[in-house]
């Protein structure tokens, strides 16, 4: 039942000295990149000077907007030609942040992937179908190594397709899927429509549910139709990608990986951490990454730590479902977008006003975006091909950034709310 | 002779006309034509009106985005073969419409043909060569109009 029954069921004493030991590690290596040597000499932080777990937070923490400011290589702590793998958080060029990694690296992330996997009960005997992104989106390779290295059967299958993926699941007898959870909703319809039922003609029997923020209904309502079993879990292209955190078979919280990673919950505001059990924004440090180690890293993902043990046996933290974010960053079919990014393409079109809202829906468990955006008055000539013209222009402008495609609508300038102080941008209706 | 049509953009919604007719009816501003084109979610109401300089900067003042271009009005007979006239000499001067409506003068004798084309000095000089009568805002409001139809 454990893929590491020392480690996953490590004491915690001896666990947070396993912590300490790699911690001291890391931060040294950090210390090896531009960002980190320049840090800590600003802070006057010695990397010989850690002596307990709590002497974290003597380092400052990092944001993503560091890891875009040092773009592309300021973090390395390695030279470029130890490096095997590169990913990203989302699809566009200027504010993307990048994270490589060397041999060990992969090794070590593949290595949680599998041990997540194997919590849930999936064994070499499974045939897994990767229905996910594979690419610059570490939700695709990540489960792709992760599985291979259980030693299951592997159809890199990825998104789209429903009727394909139906086919694949038939022919070969997918026991386990990696799925988006709005698409494995989706995919309810395309299994009517090919007159296959998933409980009697197909073999699954678990689901993972990734990179998409869902709800505890929408689980329930994946494992009924299906008739499986369906864990969450957690991860950030940061902090590798998926695998970070995991629901074991108790399906009560996520197992976030301490001898690879350092939990801290802080207050967002006051940056102190939270007292047992509180909610805040999760904190997470790399312990075994030597390409691109990462200190104290703000996830701006809201939960909370669950007090107490596990039934499974496991010592390691759990985290609860992640409750929101403190920025405004959307997740939307995996994709990280910022209103900020929409905001900078939407204004250097010609005729495009001053406001635009977001709007976020979820039709027939697709989720959707709409941007409405304020026509600029005098570039309004009574021509309705010259609108058509524009609308068409911002879809394929924002398309191209943010790498979906949203619907656009022009409404007349002025119409949309204007908010006082900081401008209401995006609104989600996603939630059920 | 050049008329002017306002353009006037409107999202495709419940009481945006209402609002324009409201602004019309309040400033006394009679209308000649309006004609309304949407695409899916937004639409632009177009409008001969008797006094468009003014119906344009009282539009503005109240918050909506219009704009005023210049069209031709063109006098034709109302009887069959009427409009077939005039369409087929800007098709043989290979003059484009885009866009078009017409509303009847005196029923059986006349009507207006308002077009809005991409050579509007060539067509003014085509009109005239063929003795085609053409008619400014001043003309368009001396007018009475019957009834309107949208072409």
């Amino acid at each position: 039942m454990y893929w590491e029954k020392d480690i996953e069921t490590m004491p915690r004493e001896e666990l947070e000295r396993l912590q300490l030991s790699r911690l001291k590690e890391s931060v040294k290596k950090a210390s090896a990149s531009v960002f980190y040597a320049e840090l800590f000499k600003k802070n006057n932080i010695d990397p010989d000077e850690i002596h307990s777990l709590e002497d974290i937070r003597k380092i400052p923490l990092t944001t993503k907007d560091d890891l875009r400011e040092h773009w592309p290589y300021g973090f390395l702590a390695v030279s470029r030609d130890k490096l095997v793998r590169m990913h990203s958080s989302s699809g566009t060029t200027g504010r993307a942040t990048v994270i490589f990694h060397t041999l060990d690296d992969v090794n070590e992330w593949t290595n949680i992937v599998a041990r997540s996997m194997y919590t849930t009960g999936m064994r070499s005997s499974d045939v897994f179908q990767n229905m996910m992104t594979y690419g610059l989106f570490t939700g695709g390779l990540g489960f792709h190594y992760g599985a291979e290295r259980v030693g299951a059967l592997v159809i890199p299958a990825g998104a789209g397709n429903s009727k394909r993926q139906i086919q694949i699941m038939q022919d070969f007898g997918t026991t386990v899927m990696h799925v988006i959870p709005s698409y494995a909703l989706h995919l309810f319809s395309a299994f009517e429509e090919a007159g296959v039922d998933p409980e009697k003609d197909t073999h699954l029997r678990i689901a993972f549910l990734g990179a998409e923020p869902h709800s505890e209904k929408t689980r329930e309502k994946i494992e009924e139709f299906y008739s499986i079993k369906a864990y969450n879990s957690y991860g950030l292209s940061e902090m590798d990608g998926p695998g970070v955190a995991f629901e074991c078979q108790y399906q009560n919280g996520m197992h976030i990986w301490e001898d690879n990673f350092i939990v801290e919950i802080i207050n967002p505001e006051t940056l102190e951490p939270v007292s047992e059990g509180e909610e805040g924004e999760l904190v997470l440090t790399t312990l075994l990454r030597d390409g691109m180690p990462i200190l104290r890293y703000r996830t701006k993902d809201l939960t909370r730590i669950i007090p107490g043990a596990c039934e499974c046996g496991r010592t390691h933290a759990r985290i609860e479902r992640i409750k929101g974010r403190t920025d405004d960053m959307l997740i939307l079919k995996g994709v990280n977008i910022f209103p900020i990014q929409i905001e900078k393409k939407l204004m250097d079109i010609e005729g495009v006003g001053t406001n635009f809202l977001i709007i976020l829906e979820r039709k027939e468990f697709n989720d959707h975006m709409i941007v409405r955006v304020e026509v600029q008055k005098k570039f309004f000539s009574g021509d309705l091909k010259q609108l058509e013209g524009l609308r068409r222009r911002i879809v394929e402008e924002l398309k191209s950034d943010i790498l979906i495609t949203p619907k656009v609508e022009l409404v007349e300038p002025g119409s949309l709310p204007k908010s006082e102080g900081k401008a209401v941008r995006v609104i989600d209706k996603r939630e059920e | 002779m050049v008329a002017h049509q306002l353009s006037v953009f409107a999202e495709n919604k419940p009481g945006r006309l209402a609002k324009v007719t409201s602004i019309l009816r309040k400033n006394k501003i009679n209308m000649r034509a309006i004609t309304i084109s949407t695409s899916d979610v937004f639409g632009v109401i177009n409008l001969i009106v008797d006094d468009p300089k003014s119906a344009f900067t009282i539009l503005e003042k109240e918050g909506l985005t219009v704009s005023m271009k210049e069209v031709i009005a063109v006098v034709i007979e109302d009887k069959p073969g009427g409009l077939d006239k005039l369409v087929q000499l800007l098709y043989d001067t290979g003059i484009n419409v885009e866009n078009a409506y017409g509303f009847v003068l005196e029923s059986h004798e006349k009507a207006i043909f308002v077009v809005d084309v991409d050579q509007i000095e060539k067509t003014q000089k085509v009109l005239e060569d063929a003795h085609f009568e053409t008619l400014d805002a001043q003309a368009l409001s001396a007018i009475e109009p019957f009834h309107y139809m949208k072409y």
